[in-house]
């Protein structure tokens, strides 16, 4: 995790440590740059830390070690109500006693701002949110999609300059999901606020984000833009926690520069990027994303490495042909391919022989 | 209904018989089970509380003792002006001896005499004494007896003593519940009691007053306890329960006493502040045996009701509601007052009305603490029932004091929403 250590960073944590009982480490050795405006998530499975980094960034928990820094300040000793910092709250949390304008009212009115500046400010957020009709309502009078709606234009109508949205799309169905995803990634860009998003869902952050930082046992494992994750996985637990991924397990034959030969545990060879292995004789679990795999010989390298793959079944879902392939022991292989006019349809049981490039194929830690 | 099923006739179940029917006789069973369930509560409840609140109210307003006692008497008294300020007629004296000979006979007299004695002073003396003699008149040979009876009580010979008697002779009467306001049934209609008499209104409205300071001062002592209680962890919170609930396993009457080691003049409290030199030994502070001493062991006994729904409402409260108000620039204090406060009202409307309504009908604390100005109306209730046993006096004043309480859950209804209130 090597960070580019920017001094403009707006956010930045500095080797931050939490525990919460004295015993356990909940995040360990965190340290995160972020500059002004981008959209930052964690992604990371359940109890990673990924609310804890949260709040203390807010400033409802506070870090046992390390510095935490706002816009070049250490915030750790400012109060909570102090730090500007707009928060989305996984379950919403509108104040059931209010109206929905009065929900976004309160952050106008605890900073002072006169009547008529705070109705148009309430009325310009809710009509962002396209929600300029429900401001008589109660939250309990809205639909969960209609409340995430509130909740995000709360966070955003007193114009913070950083927003912290804990799972903030958890409860929504699929289709209402992806379209608060974009107007939450409209809204960021547009008004050029930096965001922290925290989610476990990996579609979610890579569609997202400008950088995505993946979380797990405490510590960032990768930060990188999407597509670098998703292409460049720096362990073998981003690349199995990001997107679909085959994995097969062997030996380093040899390493020369960028390329090396794996032994797998069959006996059959293939060619690897060496990632975080150095030296021969090391285990390493090679990782090929399933649309990366190729059938067709044509494609291929005269040279290139190929398996003897058995078809186990086919899966047809539409734009792609899913396949799952028994590969040097490996039951669980999948293969995609895209529909297109010439796409082959494999049979189950039809043995073939498959392959890829060297460069989509990367030899990581065991 | 859509046109097929019209077409049709009526749904039809599986096995032919008409849906409505068929779902009927399944939740028919349902609701047996349900009967049955609960049969042997709603029997308790029935016997130990419909039924003696059914009886009082009839109590407070049942009479049928004068018609009962003196039917003759009753019935000549009807021809009988007594705005005349003339006496009764023989035909009335004739009635009277009659009656009373049953009377005696029956050893019934001495029991109107006491039930005219609540309206009139002096009554239960005059119906025992005469009794006797009276007993011994022959209605058929010793006649007339006009002048005999006023020879044996001379107040036989007074129009107010058939006034009462007319005036009460109904046997359903609002005279009980005019007494419970201090007012009375006259011959000329409903009158104010004497000055001297009047008490009751007082002490409802002391009643009132204390059961309203002691829910005031509840309210106050358990918000920050519930608080606390709600906001620390659950392993502490659960310890700290303990305390709260340590009053509920002691003796109400111990607890009682207790207080009153504590405040009276040679008590704890007292001593302690002569120790300090804060009060003059001859100037030590009573604070018991009035409503401050009631006011106190009351608050003190009556806490927990007030703490745990408070309490209960708070934990419900997320805590993100909290950080949400704070995230958005809002202060502690105006988190407080704006976000967490209105949201625990549900828990203080719930105790307020848990504690006022026992505070209003509480008997042995302000007995044992109140003295004679620290009294609530429910002693005055158990005195009219085991001292002057003048149940119908009791019932009426318990009757208004029910009354009263479903009037004000009414108006805190109607001010507050009783969907307001929250236990848990
Ligand atoms: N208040 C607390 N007291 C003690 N332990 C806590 C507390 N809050 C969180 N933890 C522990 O810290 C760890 C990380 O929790 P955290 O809430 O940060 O996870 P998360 O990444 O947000 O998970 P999720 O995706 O499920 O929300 C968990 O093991 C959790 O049990
Ligand atoms: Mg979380």
């Amino acid at each position: 995790m090597t960070e580019t250590k920017n001094d403009a960073a707006f956010v930045e944590f500095q080797r931050v440590q939490k525990s919460y009982d004295g015993e356990n480490l909940v995040v360990k050795d965190l340290n995160l740059a972020m500059p002004k405006g981008e959209f930052l998530t964690m992604l990371g499975p359940s109890g990673s830390g990924k609310t804890t980094c949260l709040m203390m960034l807010a400033g409802f928990e506070t870090a046992t070690h390390g510095e935490i820094l706002l816009d070049g300040r250490p915030i750790n000793n400012i109060p909570p109500h102090k730090r500007g910092i707009g928060m989305v709250f996984q379950n919403y949390a509108l104040f059931p006693h209010m109206t929905v304008a009065e929900n976004l009212s309160f952050p106008l009115e605890v900073r002072k701002l006169g009547k008529s500046e705070r109705e148009a400010k309430v009325q310009r957020a809710l009509d962002m949110v396209q929600m300029g009709a429900f401001g008589g309502r109660r939250p309990a009078q809205l639909s969960g999609g209609q409340q995430q709606r509130i909740a995000l234009a709360r966070a955003l109508v007193f114009e913070p300059e950083l927003v912290l949205m804990d799972e903030p799309l958890g409860a929504l169905d699929k289709q209402l999901r992806e379209h608060m995803q974009f107007e939450i990634t409209r809204l960021a860009h547009e008004l050029g606020i930096t965001t922290v998003y925290v989610t476990h869902d990996q579609t979610e952050a890579l569609t997202m984000s400008d950088r995505v930082a993946v979380f797990d046992d405490g510590r960032i494992q990768q930060l990188a833009p999407p597509d670098q994750l998703y292409e460049e996985p720096e362990n073998s637990f981003v690349a199995q926690f990001i997107g679909e991924n085959n994995t097969l397990e062997g030996t380093v034959k040899s390493i020369d520069g960028d390329a090396c030969l794996i032994a797998l545990d069959d006996g059959s060879e293939i060619d690897a990027v060496p990632i975080n292995v150095s030296q021969p004789g090391e285990r390493t679990k090679v990782s090929i994303r399933p649309e990366r795999v190729e059938f067709n010989k044509d494609r291929l390298h005269a040279d290139a490495h190929t398996l003897k793959a058995t078809v186990k079944e086919f899966i047809y879902m539409g734009d792609v042909f899913r396949f799952r392939m028994s590969v040097a022991g490996n039951d669980e292989f999948i293969v995609k391919t895209r529909n297109a006019p010439d796409a082959v349809r494999l049979k189950p049981g039809q043995e073939i022989e498959i392959g890829w490039l060297a460069k989509d194929c990367r030899a990581l830690d065991a | 209904m859509t046109d097929a099923s019209e077409n049709t006739g009526p749904m039809l179940a599986a096995d032919g018989t008409p849906l409505k029917q068929s779902l009927a006789r399944s939740l028919r069973r349902q609701k047996l089970r349900a009967l049955m369930l609960v049969a042997p509560l709603l029997l308790f409840v029935m016997f130990s509380f419909i039924v003696p609140i059914a009886s009082m109210l009839f109590r407070s307003v049942e009479n049928s003792i004068v018609q009962e006692t003196l039917p003759l008497t009753v019935e000549a008294l009807q021809n009988w002006d007594e705005s005349s300020g003339e006496l009764p007629d023989e035909a009335v004296y004739d009635a009277f001896v009659r009656d009373m000979v049953v009377a005696v006979d029956n050893k019934t007299h001495t029991r109107l005499g006491s039930r005219l004695n609540y309206e009139e002073t002096g009554m239960s003396s005059m119906f025992r004494r005469s009794g006797r003699k009276m007993g011994k008149l022959d209605p058929e040979t010793d006649g007339p007896f006009k002048d005999q009876v006023i020879e044996i009580h001379d107040g036989w010979g007074e129009p107010k003593t058939w006034a009462v008697i007319k005036t009460h002779s109904p046997a359903v009467t609002n005279g009980y519940f005019l007494n419970a306001v201090d007012m009375r049934r006259t011959p000329e209609g409903a009158q104010a009691q004497p000055e001297d008499k009047q008490i009751l209104i007082k002490l409802f409205g002391r009643t009132l007053f204390m059961s309203l300071v002691i829910t005031a001062s509840c309210i106050l002592l358990a918000y920050p306890v519930s608080y606390l209680l709600a906001t620390l962890p659950m392993r502490v919170s659960n310890l700290l329960m303990i305390l709260v609930l340590l009053p509920f396993w002691t003796s109400l009457l111990v607890r009682t006493s207790a207080w009153k080691v504590m405040l009276q003049q040679q008590g704890v409290i007292n001593e302690t502040l002569v120790w300090l030199g804060l009060v003059a030994d001859d100037a030590r502070l009573v604070i018991i045996n009035n409503q401050f001493g009631t006011i106190i062991a009351m608050t003190h006994i009556l806490l927990p009701f007030m703490i745990l729904p408070m309490y209960s409402v708070m934990q419900t409260i997320p805590e993100s509601y909290t950080r949400a108000a704070k995230s958005m620039g809002a202060t502690n204090w105006t988190t407080f007052w704006r976000i967490y406060f209105p949201q625990s009202i549900p828990g203080i409307g719930a105790g307020s009305i848990l504690v006022f309504i026992l505070a209003i009908g509480y008997y042995i604390t302000p007995e044992i603490v109140g003295g004679t100005k620290g009294v609530f109306i429910s002693n005055r209730i158990a005195y009219h029932i085991s001292s002057s046993l003048n149940w119908g006096l009791a019932a009426a004043l318990g009757t208004i004091l029910l009354a009263v309480v479903l009037l004000l859950y009414w108006v805190y209804d109607k001010i507050v929403g009783i969907d307001n209130v929250k236990l848990g």
